[in-house]
């Protein structure tokens, strides 16, 4: 009977521990316990603790992660997370109260809007860098040094899909090549971005390429084709330089190569767009993500640069400083 | 090679009598096992390979770092595992054995709704990893409040993996001889005390498996997951059951998509310790398994 009940009364010290271990923050129960560090507690001279959530755009997240590598070193209490979600799932999260920033490959929908205005959440957009959409081909390809925006339309437009499969159907002086295009999925801003600006419609594209939610895929698509065309941010073709060929674009004003100028300047048009970050103004108003906001826009061009990004000119720079310091006004 | 040379067995008399068609047989029965084995094998020696120059101290005493893979290791990944694991274990293996003892031991198969709720336990372990991410975000994080935290992570991953390890111990409840329990109960214990001292004891071998490898799954899942907020950058340990985390499966796929080769190996050898942590816990079961194995 005594070890009947021994064996009960396990199991229940057993229910009771998992009980309380999900009631109250399970401080207790296991083992590498920190000092409770979730809550924003109380800054102990300029040291601050506390957590900023960040989520969005996984062609933003490196930037903020990398401003929270920088700025670790010098805030190492505060604890920066950052969440791949998308734009779109980004904004989501951001408009129902539950992170801080959202990280943006294009500017905020008027529905996400809406929905953050329900919610009573003030915020605004801080351009923050330059991205240059980069149209590659294979190295082998010799005919297309420079395409014009109508060309790259014929192949994209949803019209085309299952029927201009060879380059020579993109334009009579090209080879009698099969055309194979890799791009981005559908949940990504680039692809947004780019059947907007080169098909006139968003989300509107041809459905039979080999879509990836990973670039380098893209990347192994169009180096192993001859006849092969993707596009991507330009840090993915900054790294593999050696295996692929970035196509200049036409849009009328002559042949522009992506580079780090010609997206700074925009005569990389119209495939140069900014990247965008949007703190909540309610959140700002907390110490630590201030603190955070702060050495971010002061940090700006080196954050960019270490992270391969293009960085801000001067002019980009004064505006996202006066965008910051309106937010801060408002955040009062 | 011990299926060749066990000899003396019926089989090895009839195929005395059919040589080619038993020899066919066994060539089939060997290679369906080779082609298992040479893909793990080709798996496991391509990312020991792959990631051989980054598998060192840095990995589990660094944080992620996007700047620079020489210096990003994985630490917050793996306690961020370590955790969401041990608290998946904590929430579902009580509540999965207590299930399976009812449905084996208590409930009456002669009415309908326990045969309804057999079914749906069934059904339930088909159910896609995605689909309990979405209920997981819209009902735990969101309705109960629980946010994006190791503890809603590890209620959806224990709803995740509940129903297989219903199954697994009912089944390993079930291979408990009914001698056993009538002998139990003739000698005058009540129904708890057989199963408690009984069948409970005698089947832990086979529950422990069945768990093990439910929490094997539960521990390589990336889906659900990524709609519960698993943060792809987070440079602190998790401390507590409410504290933002990430998983090893996410942290992979991060470092994969990264455009530097750096992370590559990295992404590489973080599976390395993965499978170190999988195999860990498999060799965990075989030796509750071998421990507590009785014959009758």
């Amino acid at each position: 009977m005594t070890s009947g009940q021994r064996r009960l009364s396990a199991v229940a010290t057993a229910a009771v521990v998992v009980a309380l271990s999900a009631a109250c923050g399970g401080t207790n129960t296991t083992p590498p316990a920190g000092e409770g560090t979730t809550a924003a507690t109380q800054a102990a001279g300029a040291e601050l603790t506390g957590q900023v959530k960040i989520d969005g755009s996984s062609t933003v997240a490196p930037l903020t992660s990398a401003a929270a590598e920088f700025f670790a070193e010098e805030q190492p209490k505060i604890n920066v997370t950052v969440g791949t979600s998308g734009t779109g799932g980004g904004f989501e999260k951001f408009c129902n109260g539950e992170t801080d920033v959202a990280d943006a490959s294009r500017p905020i929908k008027d529905e996400e809007k809406a929905a953050c205005d329900a919610k009573g959440i003030k915020h605004s957009q801080l351009s923050v860098a330059t991205d240059a959409l980069t149209v590659v081909v294979n190295k082998e390809n010799t005919w297309a040094t420079c395409l014009t925006t109508d060309q790259l339309r014929k192949m994209w437009e949803p019209a085309a899909e299952g029927k201009v499969t060879t380059w020579k159907q993109v334009d009579a002086k090209f080879p009698d090549e099969p055309l194979k295009l890799f791009g981005p999925g559908t949940d990504s801003g680039t692809f947004d971005y780019f059947t907007d600006e080169i098909n006139g419609e968003e989300g509107a594209s041809r459905k039979d390429y080999s879509p990836s939610e990973d670039d380098n895929i893209t990347v192994q698509g169009v180096t192993g084709s001859k006849g092969g065309l993707g596009y991507f941010g330009f840090t993915y073709f900054e790294e593999n330089a050696d295996k692929l060929k970035a196509v200049e674009i036409d849009s009328g004003e002559g042949c522009v190569a992506p580079s780090v100028e010609t997206a700074q300047n925009g005569t990389y048009a119209p495939l140069s767009r900014a990247l965008f970050v949007y703190p909540s103004a309610t959140a700002a108003k907390r110490p630590e993500v201030a603190a955070f906001l702060d050495f971010f826009v002061a940090n700006i061009n080196k954050i960019a640069t270490d992270a391969q990004f293009v960085p801000l000119n001067a002019e980009q720079e004064a505006k996202l400083k006066t965008d910051f310091a309106a937010l801060k006004t408002q955040a009062g | 090679m011990a299926v060749l040379s066990t000899p003396r067995s019926a089989v090895q008399l009839a195929s005395k009598g059919q040589p080619l068609r038993e020899h066919l047989f066994r060539i089939a029965l060997i290679a369906s096992l080779a082609i298992a084995f040479v893909f793990l094998l080709a798996l496991l020696s391509y990312v020991l390979i792959e990631g051989w120059p980054r598998l060192d101290s840095r990995l589990w005493e660094n944080m992620p770092s996007v700047r620079n893979p020489d210096i990003a290791g994985a630490q917050s990944a793996i306690t961020g595992t370590l955790w969401v694991i041990s608290i998946t274990a904590l929430l579902t293996l009580p509540t999965g054995i207590a299930a399976a003892i009812y449905l084996e031991e208590y409930a009456d198969r002669d009415r309908w709704w326990n045969r309804v709720i057999e079914l749906n336990i069934q059904n339930l372990a088909a159910i896609p990893s995605i689909v309990y991410g979405i209920l997981g975000l819209g009902i735990i994080a969101r309705t109960f409040g629980l946010g994006f935290s190791v503890i809603t992570a590890s209620i959806t991953l224990g709803l995740l993996v509940l129903p297989i390890v219903i199954i697994a111990s009912r089944e390993a409840i079930r291979a408990v001889p009914p001698s056993i329990r009538e002998g139990s109960l003739a000698l005058g214990a009540t129904q708890w005390q057989t199963i408690s001292r009984q069948v409970l004891p005698a089947s832990i071998p086979g529950i422990a498996t069945g768990s093990i490898l439910a929490l094997s799954r539960a521990i390589g899942e990336a889906a659900p997951l990524l709609m519960l907020g698993a943060v792809s950058f987070i440079r602190f340990n998790p401390d507590g059951v409410f504290a933002s985390y990430t998983v090893l499966p996410i942290q992979i796929f991060n470092w994969i998509s990264q455009s530097r080769e750096g992370f590559h190996i990295l992404a590489s050898a973080a599976i390395v310790i993965l499978l170190v942590i999988l195999l860990l816990m498999n060799s965990a079961a075989i030796w509750l398994r071998n421990r507590y194995q009785k014959r009758w």
